[in-house]
């Protein structure tokens, strides 16, 4: 358990420091000024950007050698100081604070949606392999892993706001707005987990001790729910931890898509509008997202599989 | 020994299934329109023609026009090539280094090895598409950024696979022999080597075109990366969609032609086991 954590500790400590490395690295090396681009994003094009450019050169301490910047640059992140944004000129902690709930709560609404689809799905799939039901769950599956996560948005967008007008298209605020976006994600999500979940309940209906369940004569149902369901979760799970790259990156395009005001939405508007801090910030919240998300994925697998506490 | 059993198993082994040949088939119409489509419609795929706005399919356009009377058939050719075509070089740029490196791990061990663990580790540490995202902040709208930040994160998976699967190769007897026998690396390698790996890098080649497709089409579409006139299919999407009312199926051609392209690779990557 405590290897478990420091491991994530660890995982987390290289994330934080190969973002941050990675934007320290790219403001210097692209072609250009530094100072001359920060002036240019903050006054805009029509300013007297020299003069600009030099007040920013000062303020940031562009003029110092690199590695003392790098340095300083950690030692803020330290303190949790992201500094300013360059558009609304708040503080960049700030801003996350509020997109970073949004997305959890979008993030964990797929994660929901897609245990409700996808591994029931799988169950009547795996339960009689070749059957109907297998059959027309690989179709599906493979349909939906080939359409692109933003068509899917679209389709749906286009099915339930515009044609059959139960949902809003966009918007944040009540369940009604979150179901959109949250669906997207999930049918994507579950087209893969459906498939896990067939193969694990296949190889489970296999067991012997499922055969066994069988003999001494307990309803199907209850076989399935004793001796099927847990023994098959434990693949689904640790599947799903792998998925959480899936999800990181549905977040930017289906919150972009939905205009959901999350991380991802803040991400992409930050590059379009090269406010640099923000996009080193929000960077950096979504890659320890990404951390927290698959931590959490394998702790339940431990919950689920008491065997796997066992020191091996 | 789990590696060597995967290796064995029918999943790599099965020849070409139903799948396998409809996805190859796909692929084959697919490409021809994409590489002779270019040179065959006499078209320019940004001419401009205000008269022919959403023209509908089948009059003087064949699959009608956009919002700005761009010829779609053009467009969607155009599309295709770039899609295929960026997805083509981002493949080789990751699976080129991806099984080179694999090879100097599993060769080599001791701190190469270690070394290039670590690099793998610290990409894997970070979600894929934030590294494009973070490569497209600084240099919005290029091929260079979108491809390269694709191509940084794809090489893992090629590194990965080739690396366990020559590690576990290297250490059958029948190799030892051969060294024995004085055969030099060279040769153990594309006799005894390369023969088992490539089945299954030609399988992470035709996944890794697939994200590859997905990925630059969605963030043209969430305009972060190629950026209009250029005919990329994910914005040309995106460009349609508020006309989607008055001419539904000019949105539904390029989302159609993705779809159908990612099909194509992943019915061909997949055959028998999915």
């Amino acid at each position: 358990m405590r290897n478990f954590l420091l491991a994530r500790l660890l995982q987390a400590g290289i994330v934080a420091i190969v973002v941050g490395a990675l934007c320290f690295v790219l403001m210097r090396v692209l072609p250009g000024d530094a100072a001359m681009r920060i002036a240019a994003g903050r006054y805009g094009p029509d300013a007297r950007i020299a003069e600009a450019a030099e007040k920013v050169r000062l303020e940031l301490g562009l003029d110092r050698p690199i590695a003392t910047q790098f340095l300083e640059w950690l030692g803020n992140l330290l303190r949790l100081d992201f500094g300013h944004s360059l558009v609304t000129g708040g503080t960049v902690v700030h801003e996350l604070q509020v997109q970073l709930g949004a997305s959890v709560w979008l993030a964990a609404a797929a994660l929901l949606l897609s245990l409700v689809i996808g591994p029931i799905i799988g169950l009547f799939s795996g339960l009689r392999p070749g059957g109907v039901a297998d059959r027309m769950g690989l179709i599906g599956a493979v349909t939906f892993r080939a359409i692109p996560p933003f068509v899917l948005g679209l389709i749906l967008m286009l099915v339930f706001s515009k044609q059959l007008g139960w949902l809003p298209p966009a918007g944040f605020g009540s369940p009604r707005e979150i179901l959109l976006p949250a669906l997207t994600l999930a049918l994507g999500l579950a087209a893969m987990s459906s498939r896990v979940t067939r193969n694990a309940v296949a190889a489970v209906a296999r067991a012997p001790y499922f055969a066994f369940a069988r003999y001494k004569g307990l309803p199907e149902a209850v076989v399935v729910r004793r001796h099927g369901l847990r023994n098959a979760a434990i693949p689904v799970i640790s599947y799903l931890g792998l998925q959480a790259i899936y999800l990181i990156e549905g977040v930017v395009v289906v919150e972009s898509l939905f205009a959901y005001p999350g991380i991802g939405h803040a991400l992409v508007h930050a590059i379009v509008e090269r406010d640099i801090p923000m996009v080193q910030g929000t960077a950096l919240v979504m890659g320890l997202m990404f951390v927290a998300i698959s931590a959490f994925v394998d702790l339940l697998s431990l919950w689920l599989d008491p065997r796997q506490r066992r020191p091996a | 020994m789990s590696l060597l059993n995967d290796v064995s198993s029918p999943r790599f082994k099965t020849g070409p299934g139903a799948a396998r040949l409809t996805g190859a088939g796909l692929l084959i119409l697919l490409g021809a329109f994409a590489l002779i489509g270019p040179a065959v419609i006499p078209v320019d795929p940004s001419a401009q023609d205000f008269g022919a706005s959403l023209a509908p399919i089948g009059g003087d356009y064949v699959l009608g026009a956009d919002h700005y009377g761009r010829s779609l058939l053009a467009r969607l050719a155009h599309g295709a090539r770039l899609s295929f075509g960026m997805a083509f070089l981002t493949m080789l740029a990751a699976a080129i280094p991806g099984v080179l490196l694999g090879l100097l791990a599993a060769r080599k061990g001791g701190w190469a090895e270690r070394g290039l663990e670590l690099v793998a580790t610290v990409v894997l540490a970070l979600p894929g598409l934030m590294l494009v995202l973070l490569l497209l902040a600084f240099s919005p709208g290029n091929y260079g950024p979108l491809f390269l930040g694709l191509a940084l994160t794809l090489w893992v998976e090629f590194y990965r696979v080739t690396k366990a699967t020559t590690k576990t190769v290297l250490a059958q007897p029948h190799i030892e022999a051969a060294r024995m026998l004085g055969f030099g690396s060279s040769y153990i390698l594309t006799r005894y080597v390369l023969p088992v790996i490539a089945p299954m890098i030609a399988t992470l080649a035709a996944f890794a075109m697939a994200s590859a497709i997905i990925a630059v089409s969605t963030l043209s579409a969430i305009s972060v990366g190629l950026q209009p006139p250029t005919p990329e299919l994910g914005s040309m999407i995106v460009e349609l969609l508020p006309y989607y009312s008055e001419a539904p199926v000019h949105v539904l051609l390029p989302a159609g032609l993705i779809f159908l392209l990612v099909l194509g690779l992943q019915l061909l990557a997949q055959g028998e086991r999915a």
